[in-house]
């Protein structure tokens, strides 16, 4: 086969990498993931060198631990057979590549702009012309919500097609949020510029792709963590978990008018970020995570003190959940709403919680672990039913999951060695993947480096970016109303997305 | 029933009885000193993430600082963060910590616009418009109304329609793909109205400064009356700055 395995968080030579044309990359990758579940795709995109367009396509076993990256290099001017046509889950990453280099797919079901990016092939296409699909019919209307939304949350324009209360299709316009994150990381040259852009990709995030980029960073540059600096980014990483979990189950009893959950779970959040900020001088971790070194050092009196947060924390989460699961005001808003089969999920490549919510089995903690994971032997948690209350369920298991963890990383906080490593500058003309389970699921960073080992390309995936496609088909043959709370049990990312 | 009683009886007093002088647990990275020392300004100003450090006199930009402590790191006897969570004013000058310099930021009551006072001084409803945020100013700014800060006591809240704002609060560097939609939810907004930048980005691009993906020209067209830094500005930074803009009398 004409791919190279590598391990996640490894560092290969770009000429490592198995170029092959397009038919037989194309071939190979279809292979490849085509009926084996245990396969999906964390990444495909293109780069441009002079006047073609160098793919680079990274489909992650679970089974073997292991990601195999495969190339090729086209042209613009010829059009290319799709992916998408066969295997729903690279429907975007194909539109990227369209949106991104011109380059056609002949066999596309919908290749409309991604996030409308600056530096975009077609200029011509804008925010205010996108191509929404609809039903010409006397029955049906349209409902158009945002990009402004009635909270305080982030933009994006979602456009319902409904027969009467029933929504019959969603789509989901997104790229408001584009700030050309990718283009500033190898603008900008310092590498505290870049980890405070990792912490900026999204903000409820700041742990999870913090601690990725520190991942890619570290690679390139040969780097060993010690076990201090990978023990501080596990727990914050669990940490963070917790502290959105925590507000979303705060926000699905806001959406279903439980105003008791909205408030406690909603100050429930509060010690665990607070928590944070004693460590890290910061609420949302912006500042904790940097590569090559130990920022925050994880000291025994904020063990004893997190010990303290996590036991008065304990009883009043269980009340309220116990509670809260018991009501069947709120259980009759949460089964059997907003509902993605298993095979949906795995069609269109869902990751994290969106696809262990329907019994799809994704979890980089377990599949290509990192950092402490190996030594927590983590186990997923599963649901089968794919709706709002398995989503709400995955959400309270894990922050008492993410608990036990946390007991136990505390059982032995290591300590701080007495040398410093140094982290050299990062290898040239290399290639480096790095996978980190946020709270929403997968983040996938790409790194090149060219001749002097300098940044040619950073490419940024956030599991949001598989994932809202799941929404879109969660609210089919839903009522309207039920919108909010199906929004809410997902919680995707726009700025993570738009990037 | 008595479940529910027993759950609200077993949350206590979570109420901060009062916003202006509660203590932020920890090591809170707020309001920057910095002292007389003597060190190399190039280099400390090349440390800085933002370029929110000049030199000659050595002085901090509270509104193109990301609160990183990278410089307080680097050159302890020379800059610290206090944990001082009042940053916001209405005068951009005063959002510049020199060194040798120990006040606190407050707004101008000179310069805030005299129907501020007398229209919204009891009553602020605000629209919040998200810009290219990267969803933690809105996280803390949805906190502001949690039962801990609970804003809403002061008759500040966030309201779903432009319709029913007194003003909007801008949180991003201002995408180009939602400055329209900035544009068009301020003209929906009635007068008399205000505007609040929330956030380092919001203020002054922080990070996004200077990139080709976003458009700041909004900002040049209007009187901006109150600046939040923060990255994310804290709750209490928030509930202070409002306070401040619409309660203060001259």
């Amino acid at each position: 086969m004409n791919y190279i395995s590598i391990k996640n968080n490894q560092t290969i030579l770009l000429t490592d990498i198995p170029e092959s044309n397009y038919e037989s990359f194309y071939d190979m990758n279809l292979e490849l993931v085509e009926g084996h579940m245990e396969r999906h795709c964390v990444n495909y995109f293109g780069y441009k060198t002079g006047n073609n367009v160098k793919l680079i396509c990274c489909i992650a076993d679970d089974l073997t631990h292991e990601i195999l990256i495969s190339t090729c290099l086209v042209h613009k001017a010829h059009a290319l057979e799709s992916f998408s046509a066969k295997l729903l889950c690279f429907e975007k990453f194909e539109r990227e590549i369209h949106e991104n280099f011109g380059i056609d797919f002949t066999d596309h079901p919908w290749l409309k702009p991604v996030r409308y990016a600056f530096n975009r092939d077609d200029r011509s296409q804008t925010m205010d012309n996108y191509p929404f699909y609809s039903i010409d019919s006397e029955e049906l209307h349209e409902v158009g919500v945002g990009p402004i939304h009635a909270g305080i949350i982030e933009p994006g324009h979602f456009r319902f097609i409904c027969n009467g209360e029933q929504i019959l299709h969603l789509e989901i316009q997104l790229g408001y949020q584009h700030r050309g994150i990718e283009q500033l990381f190898l603008e900008k040259k310092k590498l505290l510029q870049r980890a405070t852009l990792a912490e900026d990709i999204a903000g409820d995030t700041v742990v999870g792709h913090s601690t990725c980029f520190a991942h890619a960073w570290e690679s390139l540059c040969g780097f060993e963590a010690s076990s201090d600096i990978q023990f501080a980014r596990t727990l914050a990483l669990e940490l963070e978990r917790m502290a959105v979990h925590l507000s979303d189950l705060s926000g699905a009893c806001t959406d279903i008018a439980y105003q008791l959950g909205n408030s406690v779970f909603g100050r429930l959040r509060t010690p665990i970020i607070n928590f944070l900020q004693e460590w890290a001088g910061n609420r949302l971790a912006k500042g904790l995570i940097r590569p090559g070194r130990n920022q925050f050092p994880f000291t025994p009196v904020l063990a004893e003190r997190l010990k303290q947060v996590l036991d008065i924390f304990e009883p009043d989460f269980n009340e309220m959940v116990e509670k809260l699961f018991k009501l069947p005001s709120a259980l009759s808003r949460f089964e059997r709403t907003g509902v993605v089969s298993n095979a949906d999920a795995l069609s269109i490549g869902a990751v994290g919680m969106a696809a262990r919510m329907t019994n799809l089995n994704r979890d980089i903690r377990a599949s290509h672990p990192y950092g402490l994971y190996p030594e927590l032997n983590h186990s997923p948690i599963l649901k089968r039913h794919g709706d709002v209350y398995s989503r709400i369920q995955i959400r309270k298991e894990e922050v008492l999951q993410s608990m036990k963890y946390i007991r136990r990383l505390l059982e032995e906080v290591p300590a701080q060695p007495t040398k410093e490593e140094r982290l050299n500058s990062p290898a040239p003309n290399s290639f480096c993947l790095s996978l980190v389970e946020g709270w929403r699921g997968e983040i996938c960073h790409c790194a090149l480096t060219g001749e002097e080992g300098e940044l040619m390309l950073y490419k940024i995936k956030d599991p949001s970016f598989h994932n809202w496609l799941a929404l879109a088909l969660s609210v089919r043959n839903n009522e309207i109303s039920d919108f909010p709370i199906c929004n809410k049990s997902f919680n995707l990312s726009y700025s993570g997305h738009d990037l | 029933m008595f479940d529910n009683i027993k759950i609200v009886f077993h949350q206590g007093k979570q109420f901060i009885p009062n916003v202006q002088t509660a203590v932020v647990p920890g090591i809170f990275r707020g309001r920057p000193i910095i002292s007389l020392e003597k060190v190399n300004e190039d280099e400390l100003m090349a440390i800085c993430p933002t370029e929110a450090i000049t030199g000659n006199p050595v002085a901090i930009h509270l509104g193109k600082c990301t609160f990183c402590g990278e410089c307080a790191r680097c050159y302890p006897e020379k800059i610290t963060f206090t944990k001082d969570y009042k940053l916001a004013s209405n005068d951009p000058e005063r959002l510049i910590i020199r060194e040798g310099e120990n006040k606190a930021v407050e707004v101008n009551p000179e310069t805030v616009r005299k129907e501020i006072h007398r229209v919204l001084g009891r009553s602020l409803k605000l629209r919040q418009i998200s810009a290219g945020g990267d969803n933690s100013c809105e996280m803390e700014l949805n906190a502001t109304n949690n039962v801990q800060f609970d804003m809403s006591r002061f008759g500040i809240d966030f309201v779903a329609s432009p319709r029913h704002a007194d003003g909007i609060v801008i949180t991003g560097p201002i995408s180009k793909n939602m400055a329209e939609a900035v544009q068009i939810c301020y003209d929906a907004t009635p007068d008399p109205k205000i505007i609040v930048l929330v956030g380092t980005d919001a203020i002054s691009g922080g990070m996004f400064a200077g990139s080709p993906a976003i458009d700041r020209s909004f900002l040049d067209k209007y009187p901006i009356d109150l600046y939040i830094p923060g990255n994310p500005a804290h709750p209490l930074t928030i509930v202070n700055g409002l306070l401040d803009l619409t309660r203060k009398l001259k």
